[in-house]
């Protein structure tokens, strides 16, 4: 594993030298690290195409780390990594990718990551994307999330991308059986000229399974977001989304949130709001002696860490 | 010691609302302003804070010109300021606004004297944003909060603290004010209607169109206040506070 790696996996999963438990790590492609443990399986794909992470029923309050890195230049890393978490099985799962260019060629990461949560099982996703270096090279990363989720099973993910990606095209797909309930908290923020689109679609095909989307982003400089999210509730469900976006300087926003209700008893609901920072809640904390950038600053922080 | 010399101030469309301010508030006591709606208290507020710049006149803290200081200048020399309208964050935490009041980390013991006196459980509300889930009562005691959270002001303003306060008994509120009176060393400015907060200040400021109507300590002037409410009907220039 090369240092740039280690610097990555610092910020992307938290990495201290060692992950303990179940864990993969790739860099560039390559399989650097990988480790099994009692209850949580990693098989790789005939290939090296990625990875089968079985989660068995006895995981219990249990971590697995599927980091991915890109270090360089050049790099178009595909990578498919399918769980299957047994009924009933309780797991956090940290799957963070960090995309580092000194170069002037692209550097680009394309995970396929599919999720098959059993009956009454536990997840939580936790997904965090960086671009970082000096280089000129675009840096890359567009995920691709499939979630299945059974009867009872309940799955919360987590995920922020808060610097440094020139462009990213992040697409959730998610079907939900019987009183499932999927959880959703997405942070991003752009900077620059950097573009980001993030497409949701979840389907509530089960009586009285829940989803609660919730995506706050910031875009500043000239950047671009595009958010598109489409929720259908087809029996008995609810379902709630709530899209905030701030804008700074000159960047913009388009959001296209839609709703099908194609049972009488789904209960849908949707926000939105989208604008630059409410000039009384800068006027309030410079009431508390902060400056106007200051407040700004903590405005944003606060805003995409809530 | 705030003096404030013949302050004036306009909307920007024109209307003449302060039309010559001169007070002296003094260190160390419990002032209320009171008057009729309309009259100009929250915009004098505002102006002391920094919130309206004044077309003219000056405004002098402890013997130095802040009239032309920024809001955090201001902020910095020790003025707190607790809005009318309590602004709402998403994803600020009461945890978070307290200690951006206070300036640094505050212990959960600072945190529970913080709330306490406001009547909020403190477990109950410090990781609980400043935002829409909050009622319009929480939010305001959570905003005098973020002003009491302040170490070393030395003038503290309070609008209408009571206002969206149906549900807390007052005596919490009036508690507040007095246990910070004797915890300051600064001024305290409220803005209220209220007869239970104009009975513990030491001196009372009535404003009215504009202008400083009357001035003096609590026992002279809420006499003349009574004697306005109970009136049958009220005069033109004698409204009903």
């Amino acid at each position: 594993m090369n240092k740039i790696t280690e610097k990555l996996l610092e910020v992307i999963s938290d990495w201290k030298g060692v992950f303990d438990g179940a864990f993969n790590i790739r860099e560039d492609g390559q399989c650097v690290g990988r480790q099994s443990s009692p209850n949580i399986r990693i098989d790789p794909l005939a290939g090296g195409a990625g990875l089968e992470i079985h989660v068995s029923s006895q995981a219990q309050g249990e971590t697995v780390y599927i980091p991915a890195c890109v270090t360089k230049s050049d790099v178009n890393d595909l990578v498919y990594n399918d769980f299957y978490i047994g009924d009933g099985a309780d797991v956090v799962i940290v799957a963070g990718c960090g995309v580092h260019n000194d170069g002037e060629g692209e550097a680009r990461h394309n995970g396929i990551h599919r999720f098959f949560v059993g009956k009454g099982a536990h997840v939580l996703y936790k997904e965090k994307h960086i671009g970082m270096g000096d280089g000129s090279g675009a840096r890359r990363i567009d995920p691709i999330t499939d979630i299945t989720l059974e009867e009872d099973a309940v799955m919360e993910m987590d995920t922020t991308q808060i610097s440094g990606v020139d462009s990213t095209v992040r697409t959730t797909n998610a079907n939900l059986a019987a009183r499932a309930k999927l959880i959703i908290h997405e942070r991003l923020m752009t900077n620059d000229q950097e573009t980001a689109k993030t497409d949701f679609t979840v389907n509530m095909n089960g009586e009285d399974a829940g989803v609660d989307l919730i995506s706050r982003s910031v875009a500043k400089d000239r950047s671009h977001q595009e958010y598109r999210s489409v929720i259908r509730g087809n029996t008995r469900c609810t379902g709630h989304s709530e899209c905030d976006a701030i804008l700074v300087g000159n960047g913009t926003v388009s959001a296209a949130p839609e709703l099908f209700a194609g049972h009488i008893d789904a209960a849908l609901i949707h926000e939105a709001a989208i604008g630059k920072i409410a000039g009384e809640q800068i006027l309030k904390l410079q009431t508390l002696g902060l400056t106007e950038e200051e407040a700004e600053q903590k405005i944003i922080d606060g805003f995409l860490k809530g | 010691m705030l003096i404030l010399e013949n302050i004036t101030w306009s909307v920007p469309d024109g209307d003449s609302i302060l039309k010559g301010v001169d007070l002296v508030i003094p260190s160390g006591g419990l002032t209320v302003i009171t008057g009729p709606n309309g009259g100009g208290k929250t915009s004098l507020a505002k102006i002391v804070a920094g919130l309206y710049k004044p077309d003219s006149g000056r405004i002098l803290l402890d013997g130095e010109d802040i009239t032309n200081l920024s809001i955090t200048e201001r902020a910095r020399k020790g003025v707190g300021y607790a809005f009318q309208q309590p602004v709402r964050f998403k994803g600020i935490t009461v945890r978070d606004l307290l200690e951006l009041a206070a300036g640094h980390p505050l212990e959960e013991s600072e945190l529970c004297d913080i709330l306490g006196s406001v009547g909020l459980c403190t477990h109950d509300y410090i990781d609980r944003e400043v935002s829409t889930g909050l009622s319009g009562g929480e939010i305001k005691r959570i905003e005098i909060a973020s002003v009491l959270a302040r170490s070393d002001t030395k003038l503290t303003i309070f609008d209408e603290p009571e206002a969206g306060i149906d549900l807390w008994s007052f005596a919490g509120l009036i508690e507040a004010f007095q246990k910070l009176k004797t915890k300051n060393s600064g001024s305290i400015l409220i803005i209220s209607h209220q007869e239970r907060i104009l009975n513990i200040a030491d001196e009372i400021v009535v404003i009215a169109e504009g202008k400083v109507r009357a001035k003096g300590s609590r026992d002279e002037i809420m006499p003349v206040l009574l004697a306005d409410e109970k009136a049958a009907h009220c005069p033109r220039g004698k409204e009903v506070y």
